[in-house]
């Protein structure tokens, strides 16, 4: 075969190009996005984890949502009613909902997707102990009635948090809610693309073209779901740095959640804007064990939360000011139940004073073992403060070197800390999980209740009372009591609310403000 | 030579069962519970135990270890904990960018280190010697992530030539992109390889070149190409030969940081997601290739050297 000169030139110019990377001219809408954590699992009901939340919120929609208020609003339900004894309620499901397979959306899959739900999420879970009946009427009417009064019904099927009660077709929901689902059909805005998901490195999103968005504006989950973009990419990026630069040349639309020693970098660069678009951000927690001594004693452990003092913990692990706030109350600063009752002892924030408490209390000397997970810096900052605090109080303090994993397990230990078990360890909550007495960070049933166990009679009498008061007023007098008791028993110390900020590139438009990160309405120039 | 080769591939068999149980009982007597894990922030402890049932991990020790042995010998590595996708699965989507690495980075650095370390030797004390030297030192001394961050400083974010992260499939991307992503990263890695490689091949030549048939070589009038690399390479070719080896199996399991900070998806990062996650199936079906990838990597090295020196027979 002769090739001419003029051919030779085109193939050596077709190769240069080739090498020199430029890219195919395509009309495709790509959004690029670095996530917060990586993908591993699919099913957003049998992990809690909240990047299968989020995952869930791209290809799952909910029967309710919850808005920027906190107040739940109908999102796949068109219209809705409950009986005057509020025992029976009925909804009926939207015109022109469609599973990503075509098939039409159908009240049976709901009230099967709303038993798995309810099976494994500690909300569901209240909520069906209330349930008498749950059931399809029709192919679009969900029937729900009640056995006793309940004042949570929307709050909890419209909750925003893990787990969030998707909605998936009835042969997918009726998988046993402690095994993972094996198909990924949802109806939400997206559709999952499994051939082209990476574990550990990138997950892939279509737009669903027959999606039938609410003609409400976006509100937090709530309003219409308006996907702006062809295909959504998350690419999991393990190195910070590596993010970063990503982000600065133009590789990355948007970072989640950079740490908070690139903000400088980020701030700085006249092509990224770095925004709070998480209203409540998230509680930073010090978690005591009940079990065994010394903590086993409420007045030592509010010995130690006179000695918190929240801006020692955030300045130590998130640093910038703009970043964080105090906040007294267990409820996150900012949402409907925030109140300052029984907060007085947070606000001490003295070594002396938390001292002069430990004696009076009969400290005597127990070794305190403190978890501590070296792998997350933000914790393991919390742990060198509470460290350094309690050995400035006089307590024989053994901090424990772990990575999370590990910790995971070690708190799940009900024995005593010389045999395994353990007195203290930090977390954080995002605000959203705490934001009323439900939580089950605020349980006091040793029983059925968190890490750390706390026992406490009123306290479970005021949640419960809380989640069947029937009106706002009502909860907010609920939540005020349930806070009383948890700091008079010092169930936990609240060291600081803080708010992590996403960066994007100027072209990116439309991130909606959500305690929950959502990439419909994300529109790209 | 054959039954040679037959002989090694049979002694791999007791070499992995002894892999295969070690792994095992390490992974279970690291603390780290998968279940806990998965159950998350708000689980209860009979969440946590229904969890470990439904994966089989409340089972004795004993049935553990036979149910997966079993599945391995038919060839199944299990299905990974967190992800539900069987671990050959996750393999198989990762061998490509770490296979592809290593080839790049062991061509890259036997090309450049061999001549360089030959070079260095046949001029040793003069001025290329020592800069080789110098070169071989600060490549070992300069950690991989500092090196592979001014890289990508230098031209990514400077001088915007390449890209800073990510990797393209020459089968699926085309040649193009997959070069100008893998081009950095080759260069991180064969930056220390060339370290490497290039001293041990100085070390080596220099031996060579002092021994008698080098001299009586160059005595015969031989051109000094010749003799470098006819009499000299050749004889020092074993250890080289050797080194080479060990780094493919090396860059095969043990590139995470540079995976890393090109956020390349590749074995050494898949490995260290499970270990953080206690993602025993894949941890287990990693170390088996790992392993198997060593012993054979050995046994061609092996085999290699009756290539260069006619005096080793099997």
């Amino acid at each position: 075969m002769h090739i001419g000169k003029t051919g030779r030139l085109f193939a050596v110019a077709a190769v240069a190009a080739s090498l020199a990377g430029i890219p195919e001219a395509s009309a495709e809408k790509v959004l690029r996005v670095i996530p917060h954590a990586d993908l591993k699992n699919l099913d957003p009901i049998w992990t809690t984890a909240y990047i299968s939340r989020n995952h869930g919120y791209m290809i799952y929609d909910t029967l309710f949502a919850m808005d920027e208020n906190f107040v739940p609003q109908p999102q796949m339900v068109g219209e809705w009613s409950v009986s005057e004894d509020r025992l029976t309620w009925t909804f009926v499901l939207r015109d022109g909902l469609k599973w990503h397979d075509g098939k039409p959306v159908t009240a049976e899959d709901c009230v099967a997707s709303l038993r798995r739900w309810g099976a494994r999420d500690g909300m569901g879970q209240l909520l069906m102990s209330a349930v008498a009946s749950l059931e399809a009427k029709d192919a679009r009417t969900i029937v729900l009635k009640l056995s006793e009064p309940y004042g949570l019904v929307l709050e909890s099927i419209g909750k925003i948090s893990s787990n969030v009660p998707f909605m998936m077709p009835k042969r997918v929901a009726e998988t046993d809610p402690f095994q993972q689902i094996q198909e990924y059909v949802g109806s939400g805005p997206f559709v999952f693309k499994k051939e082209e998901w990476v574990p550990g490195a990138k997950v892939v999103y279509e737009r669903f073209r027959d999606y039938v968005p609410r003609s409400e504006p976006p509100s937090a989950a709530a309003g219409g779901k308006v996907a702006r973009v062809d295909r959504v990419e998350w690419l999991y990026f393990p190195d910070q740095t590596t993010a970063l630069n990503a982000l600065l040349a133009g590789e990355v639309d948007i970072f989640e959640q950079p740490a908070n020693d690139l903000m400088p970098l980020l701030e700085s660069n006249p092509d990224v804007v770095v925004d709070i678009v998480n209203p409540i951000g998230n509680i930073g927690f010090l978690r005591f064990n009940h079990l065994h001594p010394p903590f086993d004693k409420a007045e030592i452990r509010r010995a130690v939360l006179m000695a918190i003092k929240q801006e020692d913990y955030m300045t130590a692990a998130v640093g910038n000011p703009k970043y964080w706030r105090t906040c007294y109350s267990v409820y996150p600063c900012g949402t409907p139940y925030e109140n300052d009752v029984g907060s007085d002892i947070l606000k001490v924030g003295d070594i002396e004073k938390a001292k002069a408490a430990l004696q009076a209390a009969g400290y005597d000397g127990t070794p305190v073992v403190i978890l501590h997970p070296t792998d997350i810096p933000l914790l393991s900052a919390f742990t060198q403060v509470t460290a350094d605090k309690l050995r400035r109080m006089g307590m024989n303090v053994d901090v424990q070197a772990m990575d999370w994993a590990t910790l995971t397990s070690r708190r799940a230990k009900r024995e005593k800390p010389a045999e395994g078990g353990w007195n203290m360890f930090h977390t954080w909550w995002i605000g959203a999980d705490v934001i009323d007495p439900t939580a089950i960070a605020f349980s006091g049933n040793p029983d059925k209740g968190w890490f750390g166990w706390p026992k406490d009679e009123e306290l479970e009498k005021a949640r419960a009372a809380f989640a069947r008061a029937q009106s706002v007023e009502e909860r907010k007098e609920w939540a005020r009591k349930a806070q009383e008791r948890l700091l008079a028993i010092a169930a936990s110390g609240h060291i600081g609310q803080f708010f992590t900020p996403v960066a994007y590139r100027k072209s990116v438009t439309g991130l909606i403000r959500s305690p929950v990160f959502f990439l419909w309405n994300v529109d790209k120039q | 030579m054959w039954g040679y080769v037959l002989r090694r591939l049979l002694a791999t068999v007791p070499v992995m069962g002894v892999v295969v149980l070690v792994v095992f009982l390490i992974l279970r007597l690291t603390p780290g519970d998968p279940a806990a894990v998965i159950a998350g922030d708000y689980a209860s402890a009979a969440d946590i135990a229904r969890i470990r049932s439904q994966l089989g991990l409340d089972r004795p020790l004993l049935e553990q270890f036979l149910t997966w042995l079993a599945q391995v010998l038919r060839g199944d590595l299990g299905t990974s904990i967190f992800t539900n996708l069987p671990v050959t699965t996750l393999i198989a989507q990762r061998l490509e960018p770490t296979l592809l690495l290593a080839l790049t980075t062991i061509t890259f650095s036997v090309l450049v280190a061999v001549p360089l370390g030959t070079l260095a030797a046949w001029r040793a004390g003069g001025l290329l010697d020592r800069c080789v030297m110098l070169f071989s030192v600060a490549g070992f001394s300069v950690p991989v992530f500092v090196l592979g961050y001014l890289l990508i400083y230098l031209f990514a974010m400077g001088l915007q030539l390449l890209p800073v992260q990510g990797y393209r499939s020459p089968f699926t991307d085309g040649l193009g992109p997959f070069l100008r992503h893998i081009a950095l990263p080759t260069l991180t890695l064969g930056t220390v390889f060339v370290a490497l490689i290039a001293r041990m091949t100085r070390a080596t030549v220099m031996d060579v070149l002092h021994e008698d048939h080098v001299r009586t070589a160059r005595a015969k009038g031989q051109h000094e190409l010749r003799v470098m690399t006819r009499h000299v390479l050749r004889n020092a070719a074993v250890p080289i030969v050797t080194v080479i080896g060990l780094g493919v199996a090396l860059l095969i399991g043990g590139v995470v940081v540079t995976e890393s900070v090109y956020n390349i998806p590749g074995l050494g990062r898949l490995v260290l997601d499970a270990v953080l996650k206690r993602d025993y199936p894949i941890i287990q079906g990693l170390i088996i290739l790992f392993s198997f990838v060593y012993i054979l990597i050995n046994l061609v090295i092996d085999l290699v050297y009756t290539l260069f020196d006619p005096r080793i027979r099997y």
